[in-house]
């Protein structure tokens, strides 16, 4: 369908013209905040009650930017008289957030649901050593961490 | 005291100070109208914080870092061509200011030869910018600047040939004079004259051809390639910084201004609108249209792509130069004719 030369200039110019009187959907930041939507990816909570440490966040991460150091304890036997069992602590569980990106393959892989994704983005620092985020300050953020939606009713 | 404004010298001293600071004010506020129009357009909202919620201050502010930033010259850079380049745009640009006719007696100088003056002054301004390229040791300027010239001149000749159909529809090579025939009636309903600004008179094409040749002339988009900013850095531009990109900068916007009034003077009737007294409203008429044509230039700025080197130079030699040529035809056939 060939139109007349010079259409497609006049239809451009006019889709800008529009544009010129629609309002901006600037949003002033810091003075007004966008609320991101619970499923956003603002930084990585940690659960370590139910970590088991199995590395696989760490061997998966693309960018190995979660340092994990753990240890073996023995555990007294289920019943009496049986075999000692083991269990592995979590020592140091570090992100760190200057490597990090957000790319949820930690999330993905974790099969304990330890790592948990939270909406919370305002997390700047001022020097680069202060984003490694510690174990202590990841289970902080299961705070922020929203609850997951409702299974579907059959 | 009347005697001073007789002497040559004084009046001399004041008009250049009065066009200057005229059009140096009249270009912070069209800067400022395109960081702003150029902002909306594009959904976002452009400067806000530099003086109150409008960032009216912005350009102020951009002018005072730029006067405070270090001057480098590159060190294989030809010196004195590097420093002379920003002068003789500026000059280009600034000596076109001379001939615009703010009302009938408002004029700096009204030359007899006031349109062919224009041409010829703005066309110094290419010669500033293959010196810029040049002097710049630096091959992607280098380039920039061979491909400024050939763009600027390819496109002076569709400028000069539109400007001629409106040359012989008014008989006058002044710019006063031309407006003045613009201001003569076209034709009478009943004891009415009907008096027509050239657009209408028929020189259509001739304004089309004349906005478009403008748009290359002034190195604006679609036929930027020679700053090219997302191609060639900005390419004659690239060694230039502080006062010398400013004067750069402003010589641009200068262009712009003084473009769209000599277009407005020449097809849309420049400071003459019927009815209303020249000598009280022509400035504001004047101005008011010449930002008529300041914003569309705009707005074909963020409107279209830019042009490809070979497609810019391929329509100004096969299309420009014939229409502009058979619009001169046309129109000395029907000034005769009619």
């Amino acid at each position: 369908m060939r139109t007349a030369p010079g259409t497609g200039l006049l239809k451009g110019m006019w889709l800008t013209l529009r544009t010129l009187f629609k309002k901006p959907p600037t949003v002033f930041y810091p003075d007004e905040k966008e609320i991101p939507v619970p499923r956003a990816r603002g930084v990585i909570a940690l659960d370590p009650e139910a970590c088991t440490v199995c590395m696989l966040c760490a061997r998966e991460c693309p960018d190995w930017c979660i340092y994990i150091e753990g240890h073996k304890q023995e555990q007294p036997p289920s019943k009496p008289g049986g075999r000692v069992r083991t269990r592995a602590t979590l020592d140091r569980f570090d992100i760190d957030y200057a490597l990090c990106m957000y790319c949820g393959i930690c999330v993905e892989v974790c099969p304990f649901d330890a790592l948990f994704w939270s909406p919370e983005y305002e997390y700047s620092e001022g020097h680069i050593s202060d984003m490694l985020h510690p174990k202590e300050r990841l289970a902080d953020w299961l705070k922020t961490v929203p609850d997951p939606p409702a299974l579907e009713q059959r | 005291m009347s005697g001073l404004f007789d002497n040559f010298w004084v009046m001399l001293v004041v008009k250049l100070g009065a066009v200057v600071t005229v059009v140096m004010v009249l270009a912070l506020v069209i800067i400022y109208a395109e960081l702003k129009i150029s902002a909306h357009m594009q959904s976002r909202i452009g400067p806000y914080y530099a003086g109150g919620r409008w960032g009216w201050a912005q350009p102020l502010a951009d002018a005072f870092k730029f006067l405070q930033k270090e001057d480098l010259t590159p060190a294989d850079a030809d010196r004195p061509v590097f420093k002379a380049a920003p002068m003789v745009m500026l000059a280009g640009s600034f000596a076109v200011l001379v001939i615009l006719p703010f009302s009938p007696n408002l004029i700096a100088q009204d030359l007899d030869l006031g349109i062919f003056y224009v041409l010829a002054a703005s066309s110094v301004g290419t010669l500033g910018v293959l010196m810029a390229g040049w002097a710049s040791a630096n091959k992607y300027s280098l380039m920039g600047g061979l491909r400024a010239a050939a763009q600027l001149i390819a496109y002076e000749l569709p400028l000069v040939l539109a400007v001629v159909g409106v040359v012989i529809q008014a008989g006058t090579l002044s710019m006063v004079g031309i407006v003045e025939a613009q201001a003569q009636p076209v034709f009478h309903i009943g004891s009415v004259g009907i008096q027509l600004p050239y657009l209408f008179q028929g020189q259509v094409i001739g304004f089309l051809i004349f906005m478009v040749a403008a748009l290359a002339e002034l190195s604006r988009t679609p036929f930027d390639l020679p700053i090219a900013e997302s191609e060639l850095v900005m390419g004659y531009l690239t060694e230039y910084s502080g006062i010398r990109f400013t004067m750069f900068f402003l010589g641009e916007y200068v262009g712009i201004f003084a473009m769209s009034s000599i277009a407005a003077t020449l097809f849309l009737g420049g400071y003459h609108v019927p009815g209303l007294d020249a000598d009280v409203f022509g400035p504001v008429v004047l101005v008011a249209k010449a930002m008529l044509l300041v914003f569309l230039i705009i707005w074909f700025r963020w409107t279209f792509p830019r042009v490809r080197e070979d497609q810019l130079q391929g329509f100004a030699w096969r299309w420009l130069v014939p229409l502009s040529l058979a619009n001169i035809a046309v129109t000395a056939v029907l000034k005769v004719a009619l």
